[in-house]
């Protein structure tokens, strides 16, 4: 997973309540084995003219060249409500999301979006779209600070363990194998008295 | 995070504390993964994104994947499917699953069929087990008293690579079931009964431990049945202690031990059991004897009545249902309140998925069907659970029953439990099947699917309308 540190990029204003699961990926979008190939299907309802076509709309927030490069999202309450398919995040990281600015989350996407190495930020996001416009914002998560080009800026609260997997680029699988070792030994000793449980490699 | 041993613990307490390594904190423990179990639709997905991130499978052994999902389930089956892009499925999952060294039960391979039938049958889930699978039917593998559960696709990968997974630990309940069931009452009458009695979230996120004199009775197919349908409740998994039934089933299975090592691992299964005063989070009781045949009037496996009652009014489900949800279940189904369920005439006939396609499962529905034949108009269709199932079915001359009652015979596979762009039953169309789900659209876009035991879809197939199988004389 791909390390956040400090970033400075656009947000584009997406503001919102209840952005739902299907609506950042719908299901028709998730054909492919794989987690990738979902960017182009993002936001597929709003972004296209069409349903299945891709002729951008150009009123959705997207498709306007001020936010062509946009990797921050602002968006409102409760966004990733909806079905737990870790699709919605793999399409947003896909597409370039590094960060999204809320006052809340659906927990379960909210884990997602660890997992995938897009900060979470709970925030009011009409002042930092106010403060924003088109310029760049400035995401420092060592620090928890949203700071616009203005100067005006806010502090963020996450918890040490999201922050720590974000700030590193590990995710889960990275930090339980920190604990290979410890692991291993008790897979031997267990061996010993289960070896039913285990097949020879 | 182990818990007080000096209290009496539940069974579930003890495969909790035989695998947790260590405690993470906040009720969260990393718990040693034993067989992880991957089919084609999450599998492949699963596989490839870790050998994407450079990542290894850290017990190759232990992990065993089998097509079942979107396969084709016609006779003269090939990698080529109904469903527009299974086949990318298919090789991925195959390409993948070489890759990483792991055990495949390919198409063509005598050990293929649906992943929650082909791991008990294979040996491959034991008492004592932790077994994990991309797939929420996993709890069904709890009848042989293992801990198996369902995970998603990250925890997949999770599980793949560490032989771990991070769990917070979900609170117990105990399901006693005393008495006996009724003649001519099913597993799969149990299971629906339950959920009617205690709705759809009724286990919500619980353990839950089926015990009772009634479940001891039970054959381990009927328990695989039983369990089955814990994901209906919510719960995180269903568990029934393993006995005596449990280990002769499992006893020479091809991955089960043998040997000293059998005797070793009988040994130390008896110990898996509630201990007395084992304390639950919650405790409930039912009596066997007051549960009937079943079938499912609605949109959800709650929506459960007696197979001789008729579609309740609103105020017999207010409890648990809005009136909003209660008239779009009706609507969508096509049926009225106070109308009799008997009277309901079928488009179609399904006996199939991991929770009814057991050879137990089609030797019971054939018993209905000998001599007999499926009423016209109405289409039938009879998916044995995995290859062996079909081959020993075949082998007692069950195909021959239902090919000459007007059933088609088919391959193994998950085929039209659900639909996922491929065969589907028809919009509008009625069908009586012996799967677990009957949300909107499950098995096709539009279609109404009444759940119910293999006997009661066998009826109805002869029937043309739903029928009580009790009232048929069964052929010997
Ligand atoms: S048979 Fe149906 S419920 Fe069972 S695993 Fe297959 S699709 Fe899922």
């Amino acid at each position: 997973m791909q390390p956040f540190t400090t970033l400075t990029a656009t947000a584009a204003p997406l503001l919102r309540d209840n952005v739902d699961t299907d609506a950042i990926i719908p299901s028709r979008e998730m054909k492919s084995v794989s987690k990738t190939g979902l960017a182009d299907g993002l936001f597929a309802g709003w972004r296209y003219t069409q349903i299945g076509g891709r002729n951008p709309d150009p009123a959705f927030i997207l498709n306007q060249p001020d936010y062509a490069a946009a990797q921050f999202l602002l968006s409102g309450e409760n966004f990733g409500c909806g079905s737990s398919r870790e699709h919605a995040a793999w399409a947003l990281a896909e597409y370039g999301f590094r960060a999204i600015v809320a006052p809340s989350f659906n927990p379960i996407f909210r884990g997602n979006c660890i997992r995938n190495g897009i900060v979470p930020i709970e925030l009011e996001s009409g002042p930092v779209a106010n403060a924003a416009q088109a310029l760049p914002l400035t995401i420092d998560l060592a620090a928890q600070t949203v700071v616009a080009a203005s100067g005006q800026s806010w502090h963020f609260a996450i918890e040490a363990e999201a922050k720590a997997m974000l700030l590193g680029g590990l995710d889960m699988i990275d930090l339980t194998l920190q604990r290979r070792d410890r692991i291993e030994a008790f897979r031997a000793a267990d061996r010993h008295q289960r070896p039913w449980a285990y097949f020879a490699a | 995070m182990t818990t007080n041993t000096g209290i009496g613990r539940t069974l579930f307490d003890k495969l909790w504390d035989m695998h947790c390594i260590d405690d993470l904190g906040d009720g969260t423990g990393l718990i040693l993964i034993d067989r992880v179990m991957l089919h084609e639709r999450t599998g492949g997905v699963a596989l490839e994104s870790l050998a994407a991130a450079g990542r290894t499978v850290n017990a190759p052994a232990q992990v065993f994947a089998t097509m079942d999902h979107v396969v084709d389930t016609l006779p003269g089956r090939t990698d080529a499917t109904i469903m527009p892009t299974g086949r990318d499925f298919i090789l991925a999952t195959r390409t993948a699953a070489q890759a990483a060294g792991i055990t495949l039960f390919d198409l063509g391979d005598d050990r293929q069929g649906i992943v929650h039938v082909v791991s008990p049958e294979q040996g491959i889930i034991l008492p004592g087990l932790t077994l994990v699978c991309p797939d929420s039917h996993t709890c069904s593998q709890g009848a042989l008293g293992g801990l198996a559960w369902g995970i998603g696709s990250t925890e997949a990968e999770h599980a793949l690579a560490t032989s771990t997974l991070r769990v917070r630990k979900p609170k117990s309940m105990r399901i006693t079931i005393e008495g006996s069931l009724a003649a001519g009452v099913t597993a799969k009458d149990l299971a629906l009964h339950l959920l009617g009695r205690f709705g759809a979230a009724g286990a919500k996120g619980h353990v839950v431990e089926y015990a009772g004199s009634a479940v001891r009775a039970l054959e381990i197919e009927e328990r695989l049945t039983l369990c089955n349908m814990a994901t209906e409740l919510a719960a995180f998994t269903a568990i029934v202690a393993p006995d005596e039934k449990a280990f002769a089933y499992l006893e020479g299975r091809p991955y089960a031990p043998t040997g000293d090592e059998w005797a070793r691992a009988v040994e130390s299964w008896h110990d898996l059991r509630s201990d007395d005063g084992a304390r639950f989070d919650t405790d409930l009781r039912i009596d066997a004897a007051d549960v009937a045949p079943g079938i499912t009037w609605g949109t959800s496996p709650q929506h459960y009545a007696p197979i001789d009652a008729v579609v309740p009014a609103y105020e017999g489900v207010a409890a648990r249902d809005s009136r909003e949800a209660y008239d779009r279940a009706l609507d969508y189904m096509g049926v009225a309140a106070g109308q009799s369920l008997r009277d309901l005439r079928i488009d179609a006939a399904f006996i199939g998925s991991c929770t009814n396609a057991r050879l137990s499962d089609l030797r019971r529905a054939a018993a209905v069907l000998k001599g007999r034949h499926v009423a016209p108009g109405v289409r039938a269709i009879c998916v044995p659970g995995s290859s062996r199932v079909k081959a020993a079915a075949e082998a007692e001359g069950l195909d021959a029953i239902f090919r000459n009652s007007g059933f088609e015979w088919r391959e193994s596979g998950c085929s039209m439990c659900f639909f996922a762009g491929g065969e589907s039953f028809g919009a509008g169309e009625r069908v009586v099947s012996s799967t677990n789900r009957n949300f909107e659209s499950r098995q096709g876009p539009g279609t109404r699917t009444h759940l119910a035991s293999p006997e009661t879809v066998a009826a109805s197939a002869i029937a043309g309308m739903i029928a009580d199988p009790r009232l048929l004389q069964t052929g010997n």
